[in-house]
């Protein structure tokens, strides 16, 4: 190829980039209004919940995707995250901060109790980890749902309600907003931001996957003691993996409680954590695009379920056969064994893991022989 | 030619009941080839493990450039100057040739979080100094044409060079290379030889285990033999060659 041509290449290139941006960006603005025209608000809602997982895989994928640390109780930073802002802007203590002091303080504190579950993992790995994990998440629960006594900090299992709706600037999220003679539904609002957060959270973690400490991190889940012998402080760096991963989730839980105005124990069980875990293994491990693949579809499919299975049925069989709520259980494990069968690497894997899966030496070989 | 880099006193390592090393003396002197040889078994990669901090020594210490190293502490070994490569491959095998050698430079870049996510000046400049670096030391073992390849599809030749690459981004004073030359053909082993004196004369000292005789011979400036976790001699490769004690521990002595 002259140089010319590869020029002109790089040149279309680029506008592609441009044109693809420019296109994504208009389509993730109006989204909100096809789907909420479209679909209803009960969408929307989902819609909003797609993007907090987003930023709960993105965050878990740190630490499983990129660290290779398997994390089963990683919803226990969610739960900080949101707890956080319902003591803090509730009337459960009377105190009522703003927004931009309890994110970043829920961020903070998910990073603590991020690096506090890692410090005594340190030497585990694989199932031993798994556990220690499970465990933490599973403490975290149980705690929430017991510290009413003798002192009510968490309100136990009646969870904490009539949270404050976010407020930003001199408006509050929980309204229309009407700006300029346009007027803007609450739903949407949410909507846009939590895209503008997990789209930092993207860039954050776009920009830590090509830095030199996302390079440590793939290198401890490669070969521990490798990377030892490479001066990697793995102790820090694995603490760090689990600080950053934490605070994802908390800056997710705590979005997630000025939504929903409540928050119980029981949005945070094991099965959650499991959730996320598989929106992060099913999209596509360490692979940026394919976690945000496995955050939609995984909110999305199991609602498609819910809402499609009941009509359904009764339009094959006349009657409701099986419970909406069972087959919806029923058909996401079997989406799972499918996925894991055929698409072992993930939905969308990073070219370097599809070519780890395929095993592909035959690639070398041609290369050598052309 | 003549100051000390490393210098093991009385090292001592057991495995339960089982003696790996027992009383291990030896000065490793600035700028040589120091070779240490001895039957499989002999502790020589027992010694290698003491002296990276992968295990921790139950007698001895160990002195490197004037500093004490501090057991059970890879990583502030790799900071002192002290690189290594395994007998067992361990190269980071889903990562490109390029990123192995990028994390190499670990140790002596210093990008944190912040950097990372803003990348300010000081970081784009260290980042794109790694890279420039890590190419110029694929260049130098040879391997620049499978810059882009994981680690794990590179042939059997490729990954040890790939492995010295890493150890040598770190900048170490001391090169340790344990048995390099394993598995490989002629061919391959007098271009690993052309190699090791390179790295020898940009001033870097190399201590290597080696069951290839003809190549410790031919390449060590001085010698060391373990025998059952002993040193029984350590001396010039002529003399070692000659060395009675040597040549029973490789060829088997009379019956007692």
């Amino acid at each position: 190829m002259t140089s010319m041509s590869s020029l002109n290449a790089l040149r279309t290139d680029k506008r592609m980039v441009i044109a693809a941006t420019v296109i994504m960006g208009i389509a993730l603005a109006v989204l909100p209004f096809i789907i909420g025209s479209g679909l209803g608000n009960s969408w929307l809602r989902i819609l909003n919940f797609a993007l907090l997982y987003i930023m709960l895989a993105l965050g878990l994928n740190i630490v499983v995707g990129f660290a290779g640390l398997l994390d089963l109780g990683y919803i226990a930073f969610y739960a900080v995250g949101a707890y956080l802002y319902a003591l803090l802007a509730s009337p459960h203590f009377g105190l009522h901060l703003p927004v931009w002091v309890i994110i970043p303080a829920g961020a903070a504190l998910a990073g603590i109790f991020g690096a506090l579950l890692g410090a005594p993992t340190l030497r585990l790995r694989g199932d031993y980890l798994a556990i220690v994990t499970l465990g933490f998440g599973e403490i975290v629960r149980i705690f929430l749902n017991n510290l009413n006594a003798p002192v009510n900090i968490t309100n136990g299992p009646q969870g904490i309600s009539g949270i404050d709706p976010i407020h930003l600037g001199g408006f509050t999220l929980a309204k229309p907003i009407s700006l300029f003679g346009f007027t803007l539904p609450s739903l949407h609002a949410y909507y846009y931001l939590f895209l503008a957060l997990a789209l930092f959270i993207v860039f954050v973690t776009i920009r830590l996957e090509n830095s030199r400490i996302g390079r440590a991190w793939v290198a401890i889940r490669e070969d521990e003691i490798a990377a030892k012998s490479c001066g990697i402080n793995t102790r820090n760096i694995k603490l760090l993996a689990f600080t950053m991963g934490a605070s994802f989730g908390g800056v997710a839980g705590g979005l997630f409680a000025g939504f929903q105005g409540f928050v119980s124990p029981e949005s945070f069980n094991l099965m959650e954590s499991v959730m996320v875990l598989c929106m992060v293994v099913l999209g596509g491990m360490g692979n940026i695009p394919g976690v945000i693949l496995g955050g939609i579809l995984l909110t999305i499919l199991p609602e498609i379920f819910r809402h499609g299975s009941g009509p359904v049925q009764v339009a094959i069989f006349g009657k409701i056969l099986l419970d909406p709520e069972a087959l919806r259980m029923l058909l996401f494990g079997l989406a799972l064994i499918v996925v894991m069968l055929y698409r072992p690497a993930g939905l969308w894997p990073s070219t370097t893991r599809r070519r780890e899966f395929r095993g592909d030496s035959t690639n070398d070989v041609l290369k050598e022989g052309e | 030619m003549s100051s000390t880099l490393l210098e093991a006193r009385a090292i001592d390592k057991h495995f339960g009941g089982v003696t790996a090393l027992r009383n291990v003396s030896l000065t490793i002197r600035q700028g040589e080839i120091y070779g240490l040889i001895g039957p499989n078994g002999a502790g020589k990669t027992s010694f290698f493990n003491v002296l990276t901090g992968l295990y921790h020594p139950d007698g001895g210490e160990l002195i490197f450039a004037g500093e004490k190293l501090q057991a059970s502490a890879p990583h502030k070994v790799a900071k002192l100057g002290i690189a290594r490569t395994f007998q067992n491959i361990r190269l980071f095998g889903n990562m490109t040739a390029m990123e192995n050698v990028m994390v190499g430079r670990h140790v002596r870049t210093h990008a944190g979080v912040f950097g990372a996510v803003l990348h300010d000046r000081r970081t784009t400049r260290e980042e794109a100094a790694i890279r420039r670096r890590a190419e110029e030391l694929l260049n130098y073992v040879n391997i620049a044409d499978r810059a882009d390849d994981l680690a794990r599809h590179l042939s059997y030749g490729d990954q040890r060079r790939l492995e010295i690459a890493r150890a040598l981004a770190t900048d170490p004073k001391l090169l340790a290379l344990d048995e390099p030359a394993a598995g490989m053909n002629g061919t391959e082993t007098a271009s690993l030889r052309e190699l090791i004196e390179g790295i020898r004369k940009d001033g870097i000292t190399v201590l290597l285990i080696e069951h290839d005789v003809k190549l410790v011979m031919g390449l060590c400036d001085r010698v060391a033999v373990l025998d059952y976790g002993e040193k029984i001699c350590e001396d010039v490769p002529s003399l070692v060659q000659k060395d009675p004690k040597v040549i029973e521990a490789y060829l088997g002595g009379s019956i007692a």
